[in-house]
């Protein structure tokens, strides 16, 4: 038995996981809701033939039979009124904005912890492509101070992260220290209008107390790269992880080194181009977790 | 001094508001390391001089101090506050650049006595910037847009983007050639394009990696800027900026008054700034690199540092960030870079 779904908002990220969710065995797309009737995304689910209502939230409340689980790709303002009300309709919410008012998840981090939790939230682009190599290295050494820088395609940031930006660097900061293990996060975010667009990039900075095993937290950020492209394809170092010799004089204290690990992120294209790397790792991200939810919710194998 | 030049009229209303930001992008120069007691002296000085408007924030803006752009000696709302302490007549302002900085480090100045935030986007992204030039109003202070990178784009799309920052609620909007990429005619174009079509003033934040802070600052004014950045002793990213105590000293003698007393501006520059500064500013080899292909000046010693631990051409390194048209903040592509120069060095060998 497959699990109802429905996405709400029709934007960038709500249309490639539309397409990406039409693949899945264990996730059944019921609708793509968005407010704009005019929108290219519901355009698009309407050739799919996927229902497509513009009456955003209102739309499930009217339908709450028919749906188990909401992905919602609007923005982090629009989720805090959505979660209240999937919250009162008993139906669960992915969240796939910063607004982070559920546990934030990290599939290839804590997939499994939080199956049960009626609302969990996806933190966001550059938090799903950092805070896996935080982790890494916070197994591997203390962390004490934790930084990532996200690049993305101008032409990949829509309204709704160009508005949310604080939202982004707060949430994705945070996720850094809930679930990367740092002590202290900071996160960073550029836009590059370059045309051709880039690639996404993320760099991650680890400050390194005296005594860290260096081949430890290498080989252990390898690891995680080859576990995070596992369900996104396009994840790879650009080049090889470094430690670079300091001193650095970080808020977590002054360390000895820091490892610098280089990523880039190719989109499968089911959207837009594969430069929106930024896209597919958060869309890739949430499937996993909606798979997850529904192997945990109907105990039948995928 | 001959009677047939022009004397400087200090009373004069001044031609256009000057604002010194030795203590924000010049502090790229010092590695953003300044001292309490340089903050406080600094600050005096100009204060004295008669410069209205002082920046002091981490040289990449409030919340800038990190791995990627370099971590603050002092704590920067520590900075502000002795500037704001120290300042009689001139306003505090602090840069924030959408993306490093948020709104609760405006609500953190605001509360620190600064009046002035300048929101910063690169030229073509002024739409990040709606909730901090929202936030600032909505705080009751003067907010400025800052349009970065200016070089990259065309007078026209420069002038849709400030509108948007207009329509944000900006009190004013700064043409900024971070890169020091802009001639005086690419600089005349593109502020009479914005003194044209806005309804708010105009500013210059010109640098000196071409030599032509100065003159791009007095054609901006010919154009009809009314604002325009200098910082002392030139100091700032890449070459530096355009240098305050020349620059109002060049005014005098146009007869373009400035309000400030032009030879305690050169006192303070000489006694006061010069003795702070690592190295003297100059347009060396990797200054010139910077502003002839067009990449973002904070990257000049971040390079520097690079090319040594890799054994690579810093050179090499800014003209290859320039072709991937990397933008101001991405100060991680020059490890990047610098690690591809080393690959392919080891692969020559």
């Amino acid at each position: 038995m497959a699990l109802r779904c429905a996405i709400i908002g029709s934007g960038n990220i709500g249309t490639d996981l539309m397409i990406k969710l039409m693949r899945s065995e264990t996730l059944e797309l019921v609708a793509l809701v968005g407010i704009d009737a005019d929108s290219d995304g519901l355009a698009r689910a309407k050739a799919l033939g996927v229902q497509a209502p513009h009456t955003g939230i209102d739309w499930i409340r009217d339908h709450p039979a028919d749906v188990d689980l909401v992905f919602d790709a609007t923005s982090a303002y629009v989720h805090v009124r959505n979660a209240a009300v999937l919250a009162e309709l008993g139906i669960a919410a992915i969240d796939l904005t910063p607004a982070a008012r559920g546990p934030k998840v990290v599939p290839s981090v804590n997939l499994t912890e939080h199956l049960d939790a009626p609302n969990v939230n996806m933190i966001t682009c550059g938090g799903q492509a950092t805070v896996p190599i935080v982790a890494a290295v916070s197994r591997a050494a203390a962390v004490p101070y934790a930084e990532m820088v996200s690049t993305v395609a101008s032409q990949s940031a829509g309204p709704g992260t160009r508005k949310n930006i604080d939202e982004f660097t707060r949430t994705t900061a945070r996720a850094l220290e809930e679930i990367g293990g740092a002590e202290q996060g900071k996160a960073i975010i550029v836009l590059n209008p370059a045309d051709p667009p880039i690639l996404m990039r993320n760099t991650v900075f680890c400050a390194l107390p005296d005594g860290s095993d260096h081949d430890a937290v290498l080989a252990s950020v390898e690891q995680m790269v080859a576990d995070v492209a596992a369900y996104v394809p396009g994840y790879r170092l650009k080049n090889r992880p470094v430690v670079e010799e300091g001193p650095f004089a970080t808020p977590g204290g002054a360390v000895p080194h820091r490892v610098v690990v280089l990523l880039e992120v190719e989109g499968a294209g089911d959207y837009l181009p594969a430069y929106a790397g930024n896209l597919d790792i958060m869309t890739a991200a949430a499937v996993r977790v909606g798979e997850a939810k529904a192997l945990h919710l109907t105990g039948v194998p995928a | 001094m001959t009677t047939t030049q022009e004397q400087p009229d200090v009373a004069a209303k001044p031609a256009f508001r000057l604002t010194d930001s030795t203590l924000r992008d010049g502090s790229h120069a010092v590695a953003h390391q300044y001292t309490e007691q340089q903050v406080i002296d600094i600050v005096a000085g100009l204060d004295r001089a008669g410069v209205p408007v002082i920046e002091v924030s981490h040289g990449d803006g409030l919340g800038g101090s990190s791995f990627n752009y370099g971590f603050s000696g002092t704590d920067e709302m520590t900075l502000i506050a002795r500037a704001v302490e120290t300042a009689k007549q001139a306003k505090i302002a602090c840069l924030l650049l959408p993306g490093i900085g948020t709104v609760d480090d405006l609500k953190a100045i605001h509360e620190a006595g600064v009046s002035i935030a300048r929101i910063a986007t690169h030229c073509t992204e002024a739409d990040i910037a709606e909730q901090h030039i929202g936030m600032a109003k909505q705080l009751g202070m003067e907010a400025v847009g800052f349009l970065m990178m200016s070089h990259m784009t065309s007078p026209e799309e420069l002038l849709k983007q400030a509108r948007l920052m207009q329509d944000y609620g900006a009190d004013l909007v700064y043409c900024v050639d971070s890169a020091g990429a802009l001639t005086t005619k690419t600089v005349r174009d593109r502020i009479e394009a914005l003194v044209e079509g806005l309804d708010v003033p105009v500013g210059l934040h010109a640098h000196e990696n071409l030599s032509l802070s100065v003159a791009n600052s007095l054609s901006a004014l010919e154009c009809g800027a009314l604002h325009i950045d200098a910082c002392t002793a030139g100091s700032g990213a890449g070459a530096g900026n355009c240098p305050t105590e020349v620059f109002v000293a060049v005014c005098d003698r146009m007869g373009v008054p400035t309000g400030v007393d032009t030879m305690t501006m050169v006192d303070v520059a000489e006694e006061v700034v010069r003795p702070a500064m690592n190295r003297p500013q100059m347009v060396d080899r990797a200054a010139l690199i910077l502003g002839y292909a067009g990449v973002y000046g904070s990257f000049m010693l971040h390079s520097e540092r690079a090319a040594a631990r890799y054994g690579v051409s810093q050179a090499e390194i800014l003209l290859e960030l320039g072709r991937r048209k990397v933008v101001g903040g991405q100060e991680d592509m020059i490890i990047d870079v610098a690690l591809e120069l080393a690959a392919q060095k080891a692969r020559q060998k």
